[in-house]
């Protein structure tokens, strides 16, 4: 078996914890407005490779990863469930690497429960994205509906896999104190939630669009500052902090 | 000899270093405190720290403005006991003494060469006093004129190309470290007694090496005397051990104050103080004799002495080295032979002048990093390396294997144990150059004119990879020849001519020393020869058929991409070059050693290179050290790095360097916004 893999990042320090061995996959459902990879949107293309040939790759510097691993992100590694799980079997099982699924959950349903289960054997974190927690800005967000990634949250707490959650603000679409706090609400649900990471928008992946010969969505917006995501982290966890005390809600 | 325990001394735990001969490390192993703790303990500048350092700053501010330079000296030739004293601001310094008697007053050092000492005067609008030229013309030889009586027209050629460049022939050559502590921790007095003893077993059938150590003991002891008269300019008596921990820095800085007055070396490193001075500290407060504060201003003035370091040097000087360095590395840290961390609460106060003096790049501050330092010292390091910039780290688990637990590093990269071993320092041979040599049978892509051997030259259209290593190996052969003899034309008249008699002075008698080679253009190497051998390389011929140009046909694995496809060819290089090295017979039979580390050097060497068959062009720099070249390592970082530690350190023990700049947004998080793991029962309480 192949997977179309986008690139590879042998130094990869934010995505997840230590030092990361990063394999981006090509292709992703969601359109999301700020995203700064466009390029791994289309699917069916980028490089061939098997799980051995970036295994091997990943263990020829495995110095470096102690107290890092492996992380599949992209694109969507779910798009690619069959090899994201061959990939991680064999990195747990035969090379002993921590494991990392760096994703937005978009692709997960109930019915696709087992297949998911036998992801979940070799996967020692999951970094969920969640784009919006509001319905109907998610869809105008990311060209997607919400359900999934919220099911998928569920599904990752009732099995009690860890996870990170990754939140991305964006003046005018998520930076905004009702929604930060509803999303602290609802990720205080999941039992496994183990951090919380708040990246403010940027614009490094203008240049991108630009390239591809695409219109950049958010021309204008404006690029918060440190401040402003750690003011944003404190809302979150407010409203984390609340739902594990079962106050009411602020908003 | 009579052995009497120095009242000085009284706390110490006695050892060999007391009842068997001179002998440092067994002192700090029998009596350094191990620290685990974290920095919370480190206390903020004093205010004669701040007043101080103002004042220094400007004066470094003043140097700035004049173009470089303060001030020279251009008719006292600089000694040890040459200038009265010199102060900041007597008053507000704890640890005193300066080169001259003005903070940032260069002083003149004719020894190595007499017109590298004027030219350096002239190019900021000094002249050295006729008398002095005239002395050290007519008079006194200088070690560059030596080297040159000596030098073969094959030599001055391949330094002329710069095939060998860089060479210490009309500079002082450096790369010596003097174990300063012995000063602090015995006095003059028993030092020179035991240089005596040395001196007086040196007798029987004179033979020259006899002759030669019988005069350099004798140096030695001048030297030793000269630096208790230094003590004496100052208002110290330094004949005996340092009684406290003021003294203990002050005596050692003395010893060091000696060198760089008598030496203009390419480096001047001064080894691996904190811990052995952290002993004195520790039993000062213990004693209550200093406070923290106390201790760290001891420090601080200390620090800000080694920042004062300067050199009269040329432009052309500063452009090979790019700046003014100095090199005054010190190394911190480490971990002993027996499992204990050599880190000490010393350890953090010399790196906690980045903060109450703020960030620079001398003292080289230099941390001898180890899976196994306390964690707290390696949280401290990071914090210090991210907000300052100012910290180099190297490999103690790798050099320890080799020089045991006190060793320290000399200029960037050199390993040496403290006061047994000591280097010549050698530059480095261009291999890239040496590889168009074998491409063109000698002749100089650039100067057009024969400098190597006339051998055959690489034929036909395209560049044959078994038939260029073939031709690439024998004019390795030549060149390693040539370069280690001009090495020890170099090293045999600095001895004569620039003997560092106070460093030596502060070295067993029989001291080993390393022959230190290098080699520059590694990279360009290594890709030249996996293009040639993984793609087409069609060489552009000049009307007399020297290779001025090279097209490349299709791609080829490029090194610092974690490819063994080519990264081997790096290693191959490294390690046959060194072979051919090892094959020579060198001065004072100096063990042969070899550095890929020029970190400033490779842009000169970059302009008088020629087109490289790996699609460099003529005048661009040769990658620093052992770096991959710019922009072809595009498989990441962790690839970059790891393509250079293939490179054998048997093969390159005297350091490999990779130079490695990152953004600090690419290092992982901010702390303020990812604050790690969640604490969800605290949230919960909260």
């Amino acid at each position: 078996m192949t997977g179309h893999i986008h690139s590879l990042e042998s130094f990869g320090t934010v995505d997840g914890p230590g030092i990361r061995y990063v394999i981006f996959f090509q292709g992703c459902p969601m359109r999301c407005q700020y995203c700064h990879n466009p390029d791994t949107w289309q699917a069916g293309s980028g490089t061939e490779m098997t799980a051995e040939e970036i295994l091997k790759k990943a263990d020829s510097v495995r110095e470096f990863l102690r107290g890092g691993g492996i992380t599949a992100t992209g694109g969507e590694p779910l798009m690619q469930l069959p090899f994201l799980t061959e990939l991680f079997k064999k990195a747990k099982t035969q090379y002993r690497f921590h494991t990392c699924l760096d994703t937005s959950g978009i692709t997960f349903s109930e019915d696709k429960r087992s297949i998911f289960d036998e992801l979940m054997k070799y996967t020692d974190l999951v970094m969920l994205d969640i784009k919006h927690i509001d319905p109907q800005k998610h869809i105008e967000l990311t060209a997607q509906k919400q359900d999934n990634v919220l099911a998928f949250a569920r599904y990752l707490s009732d099995k009690n896999i860890p996870v990170w959650i990754r939140h991305v603000i964006v003046p005018g679409i998520t930076l905004n104190d009702k929604y930060l706090y509803r999303l602290g609400r609802f990720i205080g649900t999941i039992n496994s939630l183990k951090a919380l990471d708040v990246l403010p928008y940027h614009d490094m992946g203008k240049a991108k669009y630009k390239q591809l010969g695409m219109k950049y969505p958010l021309e204008g917006t404006r690029t918060p500052d440190k401040q402003e995501a750690v003011a944003a982290r404190g809302t979150i966890l407010r409203g984390v902090r609340d739902e594990l005390k079962g106050l009411p809600y602020e908003y | 000899m009579k052995k009497v325990f120095a009242p000085e001394w009284e706390g110490f735990v006695s050892g060999k270093w007391f009842d068997d001969g001179i002998n440092v490390r067994d002192f700090i192993q029998k009596n350094y405190t191990p620290y685990e703790g974290d920095e919370s303990f480190l206390a903020k500048p004093t205010q004669a720290t701040v007043k101080l350092w103002d004042k220094v700053l400007e004066l470094m501010k003043q140097e700035r403005e004049a173009g470089g330079v303060l001030d020279m000296d251009t008719d006292i030739v600089s000694s040890i006991t040459s200038h009265p004293a010199g102060y900041i601001d007597k008053p507000l310094e704890k640890i005193v003494g300066l080169q001259t008697d003005k903070p940032l007053k260069r002083s003149l050092q004719p020894f190595g060469g007499i017109r590298m000492a004027e030219s350096a005067c002239e190019s900021y609008g000094y002249k050295v006093a006729p008398n002095i030229s005239e002395i050290f013309t007519k008079y006194r030889k200088t070690h560059n004129q030596g080297v040159f009586d000596a030098y073969t027209p094959e030599m001055r050629l391949a330094r002329k190309s710069a095939i060998i460049t860089g060479l210490p022939d009309a500079y002082g050559r450096g790369r010596i470290i003097g174990d300063y502590r012995r000063v602090a921790l015995y006095g003059i007095d028993r030092l020179i007694e035991d240089k005596e003893h040395q001196r007086a077993l040196v007798s029987g059938s004179m033979s020259e090496k006899k002759i030669r150590l019988r005069e350099e003991l004798m140096d030695q002891i001048s030297a030793l005397n000269d630096m208790k008269k230094l003590g004496e300019i100052y208002g110290f008596d330094i004949s005996k051990p340092a009684k406290n921990a003021q003294e203990a820095v002050q005596w050692l800085y003395f010893g060091y104050l000696a060198a760089v007055k008598e030496q203009n070396g390419a480096a001047m490193s001064i080894g691996r103080t904190s811990t052995f001075l952290d002993i004195y500290i520790e039993r000062d407060l213990r004693n209550g004799a200093i406070t923290e504060d106390e201790a760290q201003e001891l420090i601080d003035h200390f620090i800000m002495k080694l920042r004062l370091v300067k050199f009269a040097r040329t432009p052309e000087y500063n452009a090979l080295f790019s700046g003014d360095p100095t090199w005054v590395t010190e190394s911190i840290g480490g971990i002993g032979i027996d499992g204990r961390p050599l880190v000490t609460k010393n350890s953090f106060r010399y790196l906690h002048t980045l903060e109450n003096l703020g960030p620079a790049p001398e003292p080289n501050l230099t941390v001898l990093w180890s899976t196994r330092l306390p964690r707290s010292f390696k949280a401290y390091c990071a914090k210090m390396s991210i907000q300052t910039s100012s910290i180099q780290y190297e490999n103690d688990d790798m050099m320890r294997v080799s020089h045991g637990d006190d060793y320290a590093i000399a200029c960037c990269v050199s390993s040496m144990v403290v006061g047994k071993e000591m280097q010549f320092f050698g530059a480095r041979a261009n291999l890239a150059k040496c590889l168009l040599y074998a491409i063109n049978g000698g002749m100089d892509e650039r100067l057009k004119i024969q400098v190597g051997p006339k051998y055959r030259k690489c034929e036909g259209e395209y560049l044959d990879f078994d038939d260029v290593m073939d031709k690439f190996d024998a004019m390795q052969s030549w060149l390693a020849d040539l370069y280690v003899n001009t090495l020890n034309v170099i090293h045999y008249m600095h001895d004569k001519y620039c003997y560092e008699r106070s460093q030596m002075a502060l070295h067993d008698r029989d001291v080993k020393r390393y022959f230190a080679t290098g080699i520059a253009g590694l990279s360009v190497v290594a890709d030249s020869l996996s293009a040639i051998k993984y793609a087409k390389v069609k060489p552009i011929r000049d009307e007399n058929g020297i290779c001025v140009d090279f097209e490349i046909e299709g791609d080829f694995p490029k090194y610092g991409n974690n490819d063994d496809r080519v990264d081997e060819l790096a290693v191959d290089v490294v390690h046959s070059f060194m072979d051919k090295i090892r094959e020579h017979r060198t001065y004072r039979d100096g063990i042969p050693t070899m550095s890929i580390l020029t970190i400033t050097s490779n842009v000169v060497y970059g302009k008088k290179t020629g087109n490289t068959p790996d699609g460099r062009k003529l005048g661009v720099p040769l990658a620093p050290g052992a770096n991959p070249m710019h922009g072809r390592d595009t498989s990441g970082a962790v690839a970059s790095l790891a393509s250079v530690a293939k490179l054998p350190f048997g093969d390159a023990q005297d350091g490999i360097s990779n130079t490695f700049s990152i953004i600090p947004g690419a290092l992982g998080k901010d702390d303020a916004v990812f604050a790690g793991e969640l604490d969800l029962d605290a949230l919960r309480n909260s």
